[in-house]
């Protein structure tokens, strides 16, 4: 079968962020992108079911700027068969790209969809959702483990309480959690031969989709900081500064 | 205006019991004012709708209690959630593990944009909400006709559980996609309070060295009436459960009291912690970036000072 896997380009999770003076958004000028880290997670298991004779072809799909071509060439170098880059420049919302994606799933009819629970810059949480609502399709979230068994997918979640096993219809829509698996790194030989794999460009107008949002953001401010406090130097004074100054013992 | 309030409900060994973030969400909905409905979704939820009916300020009760809607499957709910919600201004729903999973696929039906994990009301169109792990804060105007809403319950003070009179009012309408069915769930067991709404925190990370260890921040944590959290170091390596992660990618909490144990203080740690009242961190690594949040600092071995302040308090 056929597995779409979708990535997205963010700021390094390793950087820390630093808001605008004009409070128009988050300094990305010169820092440090990558491949969000659940996306990796969605790409690594596309492998592996690649690996086990499950899937067939792997077509990686980011939404963004011209620059993603980047991390869908990772994504090639770790295993994914082709690539589509549907290049906007805007800022999209998970509604748009979910829009997008729904195109691409149209044309491209894989069976099972992997995305990551939610990209580290956003922190929205919201296309894998938006994306199985559009296709009418079921989804698993916050996924720790995929099994496919004929026409079905059991997918374990990690829910609030613990875990939580469903069992979807293919095709469907699956978004990862970080201990799904633990991604491999790309060879240099594999980064090589990634840059021969094709990677296809589109553009929203092309696919005939309106990225028009319900959102709008005001302004991005810096959150209120919080200084360090003071050193205790035992256990004894720690206590008594929790009961009488603190007073939260 | 009339706000629709989606309650969460947790299943433990007492049957099916409201869940506690939802409260939090009445209050969010409460601060955008108007009349507040709560949608019970589920199979067996008598004593959920019950309890939604008493939380106070919530002025009609739905009941959706059909074996289609059992273990809240989105695929199901979700299309319940959009048509009953096309009549009000905003559908509000707790950013628990089934807010996050259903509300999306309702946003999407609904054609409008979500807004994810507010922490405050600005208007009734306006939301404060955290960005890059709580590095920044985004102010988010909504200009849909039906704003689809999560909430971070750590932003608001929950209203009280008692004092309302709702009407509970039974809804029909059946939606099976049949795309989907409930296989299991492995629900881990505590007697402590829950992560979420627990006044006082102990967690613990890579350096309490083995899950074993957990023992002394268990002991401590019973002492202090405390939940028991961890960092995802402790978590990927099998010292606890997932359930116990506290971070961006796990459970945020904002408890009186925070206490930090053997746990360095990544970016991703912090965006679950940072808005606790009181952050205590004991860690021998005088260097450890957790030091800079943290009220109190205790620069020890860890294998000391917990028994040594499990004793004290």
């Amino acid at each position: 079968m056929k597995v779409l896997a979708c990535i997205k380009r963010v700021v390094d999770y390793n950087v820390k962020v630093r808001v605008k003076a004009d409070n128009s958004g988050v300094d990305l000028a010169n820092v440090k992108m990558s491949m969000n880290p659940f996306c990796e997670i969605a790409v690594e298991e596309a492998v592996r079911l690649k690996e086990k004779g499950v899937a067939t072809e792997i077509v990686v799909v980011s939404i963004g700027p011209t620059t993603a071509q980047e991390q869908l060439r990772t994504a090639l170098a770790l295993g994914a068969d082709r690539a589509i880059l549907v290049e906007s420049a805007e800022d999209l919302t998970s509604l748009a790209v979910a829009k997008l994606l729904k195109a691409v799933v149209d044309k491209e009819q894989p069976q099972l969809v992997i995305l990551g629970k939610q990209a580290i810059d956003s922190d929205n949480n919201q296309t894998g959702q938006m994306l199985a609502a559009l296709t009418g399709y079921g989804q698993g979230t916050f996924a720790s483990k995929v099994i496919v068994a004929g026409d079905k997918v059991a997918v374990t979640r990690e829910v609030d309480g613990g875990a939580q096993t469903v069992s979807l219809r293919l095709p469907a829509i699956i978004t990862t959690d970080l201990r799904l698996n633990e991604p491999r790194y790309a060879s240099l030989p594999n980064i090589m031969k990634a840059k021969k794999k094709p990677l296809e460009v589109l553009t929203p107008d092309a696919l005939g989709i309106s990225t028009a949002s319900t959102n709008k953001t005001l302004k991005v401010e810096a959150p209120a900081a919080r200084s360090a406090g003071i050193k205790v130097k035992s256990v004894a004074e720690l206590v008594e500064k929790l009961k009488n100054e603190a007073k939260v013992l | 205006m009339t706000i629709l309030v989606i309650a969460d409900f947790l299943e433990g060994k007492d049957g099916k019991t409201l869940a506690a973030a939802t409260l939090n969400t009445v209050a969010a909905a409460a601060k955008i004012g108007g009349e507040i409905n709560v949608l019970v979704a589920g199979q067996g939820i008598g004593a959920v709708a019950e309890a939604a009916a008493q939380i106070a300020g919530v002025a009609k009760v739905l009941v959706a209690d059909n074996a289609a809607y059992a273990h809240q499957l989105p695929e199901n709910v979700a299309p319940l959630v959009a048509e009953l919600g096309k009549g009000y201004s905003h559908i509000l729903a707790a950013a628990t593990s089934n807010g996050k999973n259903i509300l999306p696929r309702v946003a999407a039906q609904l054609d409008v944009d979500q807004i994810s994990e507010i922490i405050s009301v600005e208007s009734a169109d306006t939301f404060t909400r955290p960005i890059y792990a709580g590095n920044a804060i985004a102010t988010v105007q909504s200009t849909a006709p039906v704003k689809v809403i999560t909430v971070r319950a750590t932003g608001f003070d929950p209203v009280a559980a008692q004092g309302g009179s709702a009407a509970v009012e039974a809804v029909a309408a059946v939606h099976d996609a049949g795309t989907s069915s409930f296989v299991g769930e492995e629900l881990a067991k505590s007697d402590r309070p829950e992560l979420t709404a627990a006044k006082i925190v102990v967690s613990g990370g890579r350096g309490m060295q083995n899950g074993d260890n957990f023992k002394y921040l268990y002991a401590l944590a019973d002492k202090l009436g405390a939940g028991v959290g961890a960092s995802r170091a402790a978590v990927d390596a099998g010292f606890v459960a997932n359930d116990m992660q506290v971070g961006q990618t796990g459970k945020i909490v904002a408890p009186q009291l925070y206490i930090a144990v053997g746990i360095s203080g990544a970016i991703q740690h912090l965006a679950g912690m940072k808005d606790s009242k009181v952050i205590v961190a004991i860690n021998k690594d005088e260097e450890a970036p957790i030091f800079q949040v943290a009220d109190y600092g205790l620069v020890a071995d860890l294998f000391e000072a917990v028994p040594e302040l499990e004793a004290a308090v």
